[in-house]
């Protein structure tokens, strides 16, 4: 079985966000990147099926919309243990555009999985997994909280609103994944450092593709009012607070 | 001309998140003065159904066929599809949770009509159409404008409120035209949750971090969440150290969740955490370090020991309800 993890290149989770250009463009002066959190649970998961011998997993390929600057991205994707990246040479406008990508990328390789993080640390959409579904017309299960094999057939666990379902998966499908999938994301080791060094990074040129949707300004959100300390002996009072002033209870 | 609401279906039943995105959609049809109509999928009775009229919901249209009752993403895109074609609607909008992140992707691509996930609040204008979402994990908000004609859009729970609305809700049953034999993905199994308050759906929330100092100390815990109607909840480490079920993890690569009430147990407040409950209404720290982070996030702060806290805040929860 072959599976592609879809990568974003995200800032890090700690970056302080700034905004230049009147606010409309997002500030990557002095910014990390890294693998988008959920992504790189993915790929943890991805690889870790791989590498166990009792289930049909042979191949894991990484793929990323992006330019040239989100390479060291693939690469630490290497590192971690995919046999294989693609950068689809474009600048990413929205979801939907971005989907489009990968799924015409997808089109061309026959893969088993497709899987891609709950959403984005950046743009926060949910959006790009469900549509590169509907683009390659295949199956999706979203809220993905963990896989096994039985009789080489998937067995992939769900969230759902009264508790989990296990659905059996019988040809294509994207996953849609989230913490449960990998517990911890995987940290390179020194070996898989010096072997991503020779492991293929294809670049590849993008398809026509527009965007149906533009952001148009950013801004910050309001400072909060300051915290009200309340003393550990006066627990009556806290609720009187949560009660009568904050009005939560 | 018509917008419409996706209603997710809890068992037959229908739930508070889902009164507050029909007043959202009633609220969004309003400014367009054209009606706002409801889908629902699966079984649920009519004196349920009817309820949405509160809310502003003049029609509802039902695909009452029990396989419905367990969500299939393309299944269901294909049936709110039809229903989208057939009612001349103009706006689809989805509640921003599990289902609606399951079925509003595939959706704006079948019908090439823009999505914005998450918004939290009404659209800054219609024509063209802006509408604001938090992004960078509620570090910032932006304005998103959708350049097509069809556009669907997901809101952030709690975001929005109810918003009272009285109009008969007439029930409709649709018949979709899809075939139900695709088997590519289907149930095999359920494991339902223990009684127990779903954290997704928790008006209060309960948090314990390192500060508690071990799985062993979290019967206090247990105890205030019991007392106040809360679900408990945890931060990564605490998961990731199997000290309590990664079900309970929230934060940035967590559950994100925003109830009325957060009460954060020995929590430091990191970034990636707050990623996760900045959203909630009011927020209650309790640390001994006067100098955590989380302090700059909460409403109310106690600085103190969380052992000694607890108890006396249980106790004072238990005379507030007059036990
Ligand atoms: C990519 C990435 C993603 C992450 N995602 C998440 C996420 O989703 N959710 C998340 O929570 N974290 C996340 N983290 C981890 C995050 O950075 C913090 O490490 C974590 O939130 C800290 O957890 P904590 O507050 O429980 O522990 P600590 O930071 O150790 O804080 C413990 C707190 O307890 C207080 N304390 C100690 N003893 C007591 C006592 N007796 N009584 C009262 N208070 C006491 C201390 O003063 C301290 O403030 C992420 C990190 C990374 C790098």
């Amino acid at each position: 079985m072959k599976l592609l993890v879809c990568i974003s290149n995200v800032p890090d989770t700690t970056t302080k966000v700034k905004f230049t250009d009147n606010q409309t463009k997002f500030d990557s002066i002095g910014v990390q990147w890294i693998i988008n959190p959920w992504d790189e649970l993915a790929l943890t998961r991805a690889v870790d099926l791989k590498e166990e011998s009792n289930n049909p997993v042979s191949e894991v390929l990484v793929v990323n919309v992006g330019s040239a600057e989100t390479e060291p991205t693939l690469r630490k994707c290497l590192a971690i243990g995919a046999d294989k990246a693609i950068r689809i040479d474009s600048d990413t406008k929205d979801a939907f555009q971005t989907a489009k990508q990968i799924a015409a990328m997808a089109q061309k390789e026959a893969f088993d999985f497709i899987i891609c993080g709950i959403e984005s640390g950046d743009y926060n959409s949910s959006s790009v997994g469900g549509m590169v579904a509907e683009f390659l017309d295949t199956a999706s299960i979203s809220s993905v909280s963990d896989i096994r094999f039985e009789g080489g057939k998937a067995i992939v666990e769900r969230d759902a609103d009264a508790g989990k379902e296990y659905l059996q998966v019988d040809g294509t499908a994207v996953l849609i994944v989230q913490k449960g999938f990998a517990q911890e994301p995987k940290i390179p080791n020194m070996r898989g450092i010096m072997m991503a060094r020779q492991k293929p990074l294809e670049v590849i040129s993008a398809v026509d593709a527009n965007a149906l949707t533009e952001y148009t300004g950013f801004r910050l959100p309001e400072p909060k009012a300051k915290v009200k300390m309340v003393s550990p002996d006066q627990m009556k009072e806290l609720v009187n607070f949560l009660s009568t002033e904050a009005k939560v209870l | 001309m018509a917008v419409l609401v996706y209603i997710q279906n809890f068992g037959g039943k229908l739930k508070k998140q889902n009164f507050e995105v029909a007043s959202y959609a009633s609220k969004v049809a309003e400014s367009m003065h054209c009606p706002a109509i409801a889908v629902v999928m699966g079984t649920m009775e009519d004196s349920e159904i009817e309820r949405l009229g509160n809310y502003g919901i003049s029609k509802t249209l039902r695909i009452a066929d029990k396989v419905y009752n367990t969500l299939i993403n393309k299944l269901f895109t294909r049936v709110v599809q039809q229903v989208v074609v057939q009612e001349n609607v103009t706006i689809v909008v989805f509640p921003d949770n599990n289902e609606g992140k399951a079925i509003a992707p595939r959706l704006s691509v079948r019908l090439n009509a823009g999505f914005v996930s998450g918004v939290v609040s009404l659209p800054l204008s219609v024509e063209p159409f802006i509408i604001s979402k938090r992004v960078f994990s509620g570090k910032a908000l932006a304005q998103v404008r959708i350049n097509s004609p069809l556009k669907i859009v997901s809101l952030a729970i709690n975001s929005f409120g109810l918003h009272e609305a009285k109009t008969p809700n007439r029930i409709v049953s649709f018949e979709p035209e899809v075939s139900l034999n695709d088997d590519s993905s289907r149930v095999v199994d359920r494991k339902m949750h223990a009684e127990g308050i779903s954290l997704l759906d928790a008006d209060k929330v309960v948090s314990g971090g390192r500060g508690m100092k071990g799985p062993e100390n979290w019967k206090p815990l247990e105890e205030l969440a019991k007392v106040m109607g809360a679900a408990t909840a945890c931060s990564r480490p605490v998961s990731d150290a199997g000290w309590r079920s990664h079900e309970e993890h929230v934060g940035q690569t967590g559950k994100i969740i925003a109830p009325n009430l957060y009460i954060a147990v020995g929590i430091s407040g990191a970034t990636q955490h707050v990623a996760g409950i900045s959203r909630s209404k009011c927020i209650v720290a309790i640390n001994n370090d006067a100098d955590a982070p989380i302090f700059e996030v909460a409403d109310y702060g106690v600085i103190g020991d969380a052992a000694q806290i607890l108890p006396k805040l249980t106790e004072a929860f238990k005379a507030f309800k007059g036990e």
